[in-house]
C-alpha cells in the first residue's frame, strides 16, 4: 500500500482543533470581550445610486450611549483609499460611501454606540439627504457608451478588457470541420460563511500599537491595514488566535477593519464591528463572481476539440478589490482537463451597481470550469456523440504530463482516465443509465451530469501582473517556524488565521511525520503579525502545498541539526545514523536518546559539534514551486499543481413541479498525497454542498430597481441537509512531482465540478425537449416553466 | 426588567431590555459563548440551545420568555457529569468522524443531534438528515455530521466503542 | 440586528390581553414568536408594548369537545404534532403540521400564532381553511368568532379585531364514515414556505359516495383559498377514474384566483404547480377512503 510509506501523513487521524470546536470553546471574533467596547453599526443607504447631498446625525449624537457618527467624508480626508489590485486609480474604494452611493444597501455612516443595541437606535435618527443617480446593474449594458458612470471619474465602467490569443485560434477554427457557439451565466453567489465578518481595533496610544483581531483571510491584512491608516507595519498587529466561522475565501474584511482601525485611533477606546446578517448581505464585500461567457468552439468530426474562443464578462460590481484578478486565475487552467490546441481569452470586469465582489472558493475557476463542460456537452450533442467518450478522447494523457497548455501553464501530473474508470465503476454506470431510463418510462424527467476538471492549487500571484503589468508580484510565499523547548517538545508557529482548514493538524502531521514523533504531542500556535515570518493566508488552495511544504522543510532542518548532534556524539558519519522518534542508533549499536539531544542543544554547547548554535529552532519561509516568472508575451507559468475532479451525477423531477432531486451522486478525487483523509473528504463533500447551491438555489439577485432581493436566509437559499444526498467518494493518489510529498491543493475541490456536473443532468434530462438551461442558479419554477413552453409549442405544431 | 433564567441548573439573574433575545442573554449576561449568533432571524440554527431538552433556536425567543424554563446550552451538553476537556460521546462522535470543519455551527449540530437521539436512539440516515435539517453548515456537504450522528447513535447502544477507550 | 426597544409584559387572563391592546395600539402578541421575533429583529415590526400570552391558563390545552376538537391558541406545533386528537380526527392537520418549519421552530411554533400571522404560504392557515375551522377570539369582553374561509384577507392581513386575542380554535369532527386526507406543497428547499401547497379532506358515507371534498391552495396567492369542487365520486367500487373531470374543475376554480409571483417562482409556475398539487391531494384523499373500503 502506497499510504503506508508514512507513519502518521495520510493516516486517519483525528483533528486536532475539532476537540475546542465539538465543546463550544473555539475563539470567535464575537467571543473577544472587552469591558470598555463600543459597537459599531453601520446606516446604509437604499437607492442604487445617489449624490450624497447631506448627513445630519445631530439628533443620533443627543442619544445617551451614542459615542460618535462617522461619515464617510470624514473618513477620505483621514485616510487613503483600500488597495487596488488594478490600475484604477480614478476607482477609490473607502469603508463608507464618500460623495456618492453606488449600491443599494452601501453604508453611509458608521454610528458607534455603547452597545449594538443603541447603535441601531440612533441609525434611524440620521437625516440622510441624497438626489437620487441613474444606474447600471447588467454588465452589457454597463459597457455601452450612455451607461451611467458608476465612478464618473474613471470615465467609464471598464475595469479591465485583456485580450489574449494563444496559440493558433484562427488558423484551428478554420481548419476545423464544426464549431459551435453559446452563452452561459453565471449568477452572483457567495460563500456565506455562518459567521459574518467581525473586527475588534484597540489602539494602545501608548505603545503606539494598533491591535486588530478579526475574522479574516486575507492576504497581507496587516499590511493593507497599516497602508490605509498611514501607519508603519509594526504599528500594527493581527491577531492570528482568532477562530474564523467559515469563509471559504470571502472574509477579507478589509474596509470593516480599517474603519474600526480609524475609530479606535479616534475614539482611544476598543471599537468592535461585528456585521449583522443584512449588513453582511448587502455591503459585506462579499459577493462572488457573477458572470457571463461567449464562447465558440472548434472541433472535429471524430470530437477532437481543436480550439475555443471565450469572452468572460464579470460584473464586479460598484468596486475594485482583487475581485476582478478572479478572471486571471482560470488562464492557469483554460483549457480544463482537455488537450484543446489554441485559446483565445478575452477578460472584461466592469462596474456596476450591485454590491462589491470579492473572493469566493476557486478564486474564478468554479464559473470557467462550467463554460468549459458545457461546451463538452454541447460539443457532444451537436456530433451525437457520446458524452463521456468525448471526453475521453480529449482528456491529457497520463504519460503526458508535464503538460503545457497553450496559455502557458504547466500541469504538473495526473492520470484523469483512471480516476474516470474508478468513478464508473464505483457509480456502477450502466445501473446508473438504467435507473435514468426507468424514471424517464415513469414519466419523470432524468438525466445523468458529467463534469471533469482542474482545481489549480498552491496559490501563485502570477495573474496579478499578467492583468496588470505595473504589478511585479511574482512570489506568494509561506512559512513556518518550529521550536523544541529544554523539555522535548516540539511547538509550531504558523502565521495565518484558520476557518476551518485544519492548519493545526496540517502542520503537526508533517512535521511529526518527518521529526518522528507524534503529531498529538506537538502543538502549534498561530501567533500575530508582528511575531510571524510572511505569508499569505490560506487563499488559492495553497496551504497543503505550502504550509505544509514550509512545515516539512522546516522540520527537514531540524532534524539535520539533530542527526548532527548525534553524529557528532556517536562519532559516526550522519547518514549512517538509524532516526527513530525518541531514540538514535548508530550502525555500531551505539545510541543517543531524544532526551540527550534535547539536553545536548539546549545546555551543552560543549558537547555539540563546532560552531553549531545551541537550542533546536528551525524556520522556512517558502516560495511557490515553480513560481516567480513575469509573464513574458502574455503567458505566464500559474499554479504549481493540478488537482483533477470528476463527477457524475443523476438527477430526477417531476416535469410540472421541477424540483431537482440528486438521486445518486459519485465524485473521483485526485488531490495527489493526502496528509489527513478526513479533512480532504469533508472539504470534498462540503464543497459539493456549496455547487449544488450555486447550481440550483443560491443568488445575490436584484430587481430592476437595484434592490437586492435576497438580504436573509430567507430568500438566500442555501443547501440545507435535505438537499445535500450521501456523496460517494472515490479517491485516487497521482503525487505532485513539484511538492514535498506529493501532495496537491483539495480547498476548493467539489466546488469546481458540481455545478457544471448538475447542470449537465439537468439539460441532459431536458434535452429530448430541445431546451436547456443556460444560467445558474438553475430555478426550479423557471425549469417547469420551460418544460411547459416547450411541450405547449410540441402540442401546438403537431 | 428583572428576569431570572435556569441555564445549565445555575439561576443567572440579569436587569435587561424587554428586548434581549435569550441568545444575547446567553452569550451576554451569562458569559456562555459557546452559542453562536449566525442569522438573528431564525433560519440557520447556529443559536441552537435546549429549552426544557428540546432544541430550540435561542434568536427567535426573547429572554423574556425563557424565564421559568430550563436552558441547556452546549457548555452542559452532557449535563454536570464530565470534567472540562472530556468529551460527551456525541461530541466525541463529531471528533471521530471530522463531523466539522469551522465549528461555528457545531455547537447547534452537537444540540440537535442531542435531541434527536433523546427521541429516537436508533434514528435512520433519512432521520437524522430530518433533524439536523434547521441547522445550515457550510463546511462539510453534512456528510460526515451524518457519520458521526449515526456513529454517537452505535455508541450510545453500546456499539462500536472506541478501541482503545479514547 | 436588535430589536427597537419596546415593553414587555406578561398578563395572566384574556380580559388583561385585551386592556393592553386597548391601552396600546400597536402593541402586538409575542404567542411562540417565531415569526414574531425576525420580524422585531429586522425592525419590520416595532411595538411598543409585546404582550406574552403564555401565562394564561387554558390556552395550551387540546380537548375533545365532542363534534369538534379545540386547540389552544399556545398550543405548540411539535404538541399538536404527537397529539392523539389530532392524529384520529384532523388527520389533515397532522400531516400538514410534519410541513411546518423544523424541529426546533415547531418546539416554540404555536398553532395560534400560526394563523394569527397569516403567511400566505403557511400551512396551518391553509389547513383551518379547508377544514372551515372557527377562530375564537376574546374582543371587549365578549367572544368573538370567525370562520377560516372569512378570517384571512391579505398577507400577513386578517379579520383580527384591533383589541381581539386568539384563544383557541375550533376544528369540526368529521362527520362521514370513511375519511381521506391529502396535503402537498412544493418548496425550494423541503422545509420552506410553500411556493404551491394543496390541501384536501374527503368524507364519503357508508356505501363509499364522497358526501363531503374539501379542497384549498395556499402558497399561490395573497392567502389560502378554497377551490370549490363539485363532482360526484362513488367509491363503493373501488378507487374512481374521474377521467378529466377533477382537473377541469380545479382548472376553472383556480381562473378565480389572483396568483402572486416573485424571484422564486413565476405566477404561471404557481398555477400549474397548485393545479397537480390539488389533483394529488384529493387523489391521495380518494385512495385513503378507497382503501379503507376495500
Amino acid at each position: 500500500m502506497r499510504d503506508k510509506k508514512y507513519r502518521f501523513l495520510s493516516q486517519p487521524r483525528r483533528v486536532v482543533e475539532d476537540r475546542r470546536f465539538v465543546a463550544g470553546k473555539g475563539h470567535y471574533i464575537a467571543d473577544y470581550d472587552h469591558a470598555d467596547m463600543a459597537h459599531v453599526a453601520l446606516m446604509p443607504c437604499h437607492l442604487p445610486a445617489a449624490r450624497i447631498d447631506a448627513i445630519d446625525a445631530s439628533a443620533a449624537l443627543a442619544m445617551p450611549g451614542v459615542i460618535d457618527v462617522v461619515t464617510g467624508a470624514e473618513l477620505a480626508a483621514a485616510i487613503d483609499p483600500l488597495m487596488n489590485g488594478l490600475d484604477t486609480p480614478k476607482v477609490r474604494r473607502y469603508p463608507l460611501a464618500v460623495g456618492q452611493v453606488r449600491y443599494a444597501g452601501e453604508w453611509v455612516c458608521a454610528v458607534i454606540a455603547e452597545s449594538r443595541a443603541i447603535a441601531e437606535d440612533a441609525i434611524e435618527h440620521i437625516r440622510l439627504e441624497t438626489t437620487a443617480l441613474p444606474f447600471v446593474l447588467d454588465p452589457e449594458q454597463a459597457l455601452r457608451d450612455d451607461s451611467p458612470p458608476v465612478h464618473p471619474d474613471h470615465n467609464s465602467n471598464l475595469l479591465l478588457d485583456k485580450k489574449f490569443v494563444w496559440g493558433p485560434v484562427d488558423d484551428d477554427f478554420a481548419a476545423a470541420d464544426h464549431q459551435l457557439d453559446f452563452c452561459v451565466t453565471w449568477g452572483r453567489n457567495s460563500t456565506v460563511p455562518i459567521e459574518t465578518f467581525g473586527v475588534v481595533a484597540e489602539w494602545n496610544a501608548w505603545a503606539q500599537m494598533l491591535d486588530i483581531r478579526a475574522s479574516v483571510q486575507m492576504p497581507k491584512y496587516a499590511d493593507q491595514i497599516a497602508r490605509a491608516l498611514g501607519l508603519a507595519g509594526n504599528q500594527v498587529r493581527v491577531h492570528y488566535d482568532i477562530d474564523v466561522g467559515g469563509s471559504y475565501g470571502v472574509k477579507r474584511g478589509i474596509k470593516h477593519a480599517v474603519l474600526t482601525g480609524y475609530l479606535a485611533l479616534k475614539l482611544h477606546r476598543p471599537v468592535r464591528l461585528i456585521e449583522d446578517r443584512l449588513e453582511n448581505m448587502r455591503a459585506g464585500d462579499a459577493h462572488g463572481p457573477e458572470r457571463k461567457f461567449d464562447v465558440s468552439v472548434a472541433f472535429d468530426k471524430d470530437g477532437t476539440v481543436r480550439s475555443m474562443k471565450m469572452r468572460a464578462l464579470d460584473n464586479a460590481g460598484a468596486y475594485a478589490g482583487r475581485a476582478p484578478f478572479q478572471l486571471g486565475k482560470p488562464i492557469g487552467a483554460i483549457v480544463g482537463p482537455y488537450r484543446i490546441g489554441s485559446v483565445a481569452y478575452q477578460a472584461i470586469s466592469v462596474t456596476t451597481n450591485k454590491a462589491a465582489q470579492e473572493a469566493v472558493r476557486g478564486f474564478g475557476q468554479a464559473p470557467t470550469n462550467y463554460a468549459l463542460e458545457t461546451a463538452m456537452d454541447r460539443v457532444a450533442a451537436f456530433l451525437d456523440m457520446d458524452r463521456l467518450a468525448l471526453r475521453q478522447h480529449n482528456l491529457i494523457k497520463a504519460d503526458e504530463f508535464p503538460y503545457l497548455i497553450p496559455s502557458g501553464s504547466t500541469y504538473d501530473s495526473g492520470d484523469y482516465h483512471t480516476v474516470i474508470d474508478k468513478v464508473m465503476a464505483a457509480a456502477d454506470y450502466p445501473r446508473l443509465v438504467a435507473t435514468c431510463n426507468q424514471l424517464r418510462k415513469d414519466g419523470m424527467m432524468a438525466g445523468i451530469g458529467i463534469a471533469a476538471c482542474l482545481e489549480p492549487s498552491g496559490g501563485n500571484a502570477s495573474f496579478e501582473p499578467l492583468l496588470n503589468e505595473s504589478n511585479q508580484t511574482t512570489t506568494w510565499m509561506e512559512s513556518c517556524q518550529i521550536n523544541i523547548d529544554a523539555l522535548g517538545a516540539v511547538t509550531a508557529r504558523i502565521h495565518t488565521t484558520s476557518s476551518g482548514q485544519g492548519h493545526e493538524t496540517l502542520v503537526s502531521t508533517v512535521i511529526g511525520e518527518i521529526l518522528g514523533i507524534d503529531p498529538d504531542s506537538i502543538r502549534v500556535v498561530r501567533p500575530n503579525s508582528l511575531e510571524s515570518l510572511p505569508g499569505n493566508s490560506p487563499v488559492g488552495s495553497r496551504m497543503a502545498i505550502m504550509l505544509g511544504g514550509a512545515a516539512a522543510r522546516a522540520a527537514e532542518k531540524l532534524k539535520a541539526k539533530i542527526l548532527a548532534i548525534a553524529a557528532h556524539h556517536l562519532q559516526c558519519d550522519a547518514a549512517n545514523i538509524d532516526y527513530q522518534g525518541g531514540a538514535m542508533l548508530s550502525a555500531n549499536g551505539r545510541h543517543i536518546t531524544w532526551g540527550d539531544i534535547i539536553e545536548l542543544a539546549h545546555r551543552q554547547i560543549h558537547g555539540l559539534p563546532d560552531g553549531m548554535d545551541p537550542g533546536l529552532a528551525s524556520f522556512d519561509i517558502m516560495q511557490v514551486p515553480t513560481g516567480g516568472d513575469l509573464p513574458k508575451d502574455g503567458k505566464v507559468h500559474m499554479y504549481p499543481c493540478y488537482s483533477f475532479e470528476f463527477h457524475l451525477v443523476l438527477v430526477t423531477f417531476d416535469p410540472i413541479i421541477g424540483k431537482p432531486e440528486i438521486r445518486s451522486y459519485t465524485i473521483g478525487h485526485d488531490c495527489g498525497t493526502v496528509i489527513n483523509p478526513a479533512i480532504v473528504s469533508g472539504m470534498t463533500y462540503g464543497g459539493i454542498a456549496h455547487g449544488i447551491g450555486a447550481a440550483l438555489l443560491e443568488e445575490f439577485a436584484y430587481d430592476e430597481s437595484g434592490q437586492l432581493m435576497t438580504q436573509s436566509f430567507l430568500d438566500y437559499l442555501m443547501p440545507s441537509s435535505h438537499e445535500v444526498p450521501d456523496i460517494q467518494l472515490v479517491k485516487h493518489c497521482t503525487p505532485s512531482p513539484h511538492t514535498v510529498f506529493g501532495q496537491k491543493g483539495s480547498g476548493e475541490s467539489g466546488y469546481l465540478g458540481a455545478p457544471a456536473a448538475i447542470s449537465s443532468a439537468i439539460n441532459h434530462a431536458v434535452a429530448g425537449l430541445n431546451i436547456s438551461f443556460d444560467k445558474l442558479p438553475i430555478r426550479m419554477s423557471v425549469i417547469s416553466d420551460k418544460i411547459a413552453a416547450a411541450t405547449q409549442h410540441r402540442s401546438d405544431s403537431e | 426588567m428583572n428576569i431570572t433564567i435556569d441555564i445549565n441548573g445555575k439561576d443567572v439573574t440579569a436587569a435587561i431590555e424587554p428586548r434581549v433575545t435569550l441568545l444575547d442573554f446567553v452569550r451576554d449576561v451569562a458569559g456562555l459563548k459557546g452559542t453562536h449568533a449566525g442569522c438573528e432571524h431564525g433560519v440557520c440554527g447556529a443559536c441552537t440551545v435546549l429549552l426544557d431538552g428540546e432544541a430550540v433556536r435561542s434568536c427567535l425567543i426573547l429572554a423574556a420568555q425563557a424565564e421559568g424554563s430550563q436552558i441547556t446550552t452546549i457548555e452542559a451538553v452532557d449535563g454536570t457529569t464530565r470534567q472540562p476537556g472530556e468529551l460527551s460521546i456525541i461530541q466525541d462522535a463529531f471528533c471521530e468522524s471530522h463531523g466539522l470543519q469551522c465549528g461555528y455551527c457545531t455547537p447547534g449540530m452537537v444540540l440537535a443531534a442531542k435531541t434527536l437521539l433523546q427521541h429516537n436512539p436508533t434514528p435512520s440516515r433519512e432521520q437524522v438528515r430530518d433533524a439536523i435539517s434547521g441547522n445550515i453548515c457550510r463546511c462539510t456537504g453534512y456528510v460526515q455530521i451524518i457519520d458521526a450522528i449515526m456513529l454517537a447513535a452505535e455508541r450510545l447502544q453500546g456499539r462500536n466503542q472506541p478501541a482503545d477507550g479514547a | 440586528m436588535k430589536s427597537a426597544s419596546f415593553d414587555y409584559i406578561r398578563p395572566d387572563t384574556l380580559d388583561a390581553v385585551c386592556a393592553c391592546l386597548a391601552s396600546h395600539p400597536d402593541a402586538r402578541i409575542i404567542a411562540g414568536g417565531q415569526s414574531l421575533v425576525p420580524m422585531l429583529a429586522m425592525r419590520l415590526a416595532r411595538p411598543s408594548l409585546v404582550i406574552d400570552i403564555a401565562h394564561i391558563d387554558g390556552l395550551s390545552a387540546i380537548r375533545d369537545d365532542d363534534s369538534a376538537v379545540v386547540i389552544g391558541a399556545m398550543v405548540r406545533q411539535a404538541k399538536a404534532l404527537s397529539d392523539l386528537l389530532v392524529a384520529t380526527h384532523l388527520p389533515l392537520l397532522a400531516k400538514a403540521l410534519t410541513h411546518v418549519g423544523h424541529p426546533p421552530t415547531r418546539a416554540r411554533g404555536t398553532v395560534g400564532g400560526s394563523l394569527v400571522h397569516a403567511d400566505p404560504s403557511a400551512e396551518i392557515p391553509l389547513v383551518a381553511v379547508t377544514l372551515g375551522a372557527s377562530l375564537r377570539m376574546r374582543d371587549a369582553g365578549e367572544d368573538v368568532e370567525f370562520h377560516a374561509e372569512e378570517f384571512f384577507i391579505g398577507p400577513m392581513l386578517t379579520m383580527t379585531p384591533p383589541t381581539a386575542c386568539l384563544f383557541e380554535i375550533s376544528f369540526a369532527k368529521p362527520t362521514c364514515a370513511y375519511v381521506g386526507t391529502g396535503f402537498h406543497e412544493v418548496a425550494a428547499r423541503r422545509s420552506d414556505y410553500a411556493l404551491a401547497a394543496a390541501a384536501a379532506h374527503i368524507e364519503a358515507d357508508d356505501a363509499g359516495v364522497v358526501q363531503d371534498l374539501r379542497l384549498a391552495i395556499g402558497g399561490i396567492s395573497d392567502f389560502p383559498q378554497r377551490l370549490p369542487i363539485d363532482i360526484h365520486i362513488d367509491l363503493s367500487a373501488g378507487m374512481a377514474d374521474l377521467g378529466t373531470s377533477l382537473t377541469t374543475a380545479i382548472d376553472a376554480a383556480l381562473d378565480d384566483v389572483d396568483i402572486v409571483e416573485d424571484m422564486h417562482a413565476s405566477a404561471s409556475y404557481r398555477r400549474r404547480v397548485a393545479a397537480e398539487l390539488a389533483r394529488r391531494a384529493v387523489d391521495d384523499a380518494l385512495r385513503e377512503i378507497a382503501q379503507d373500503l376495500s
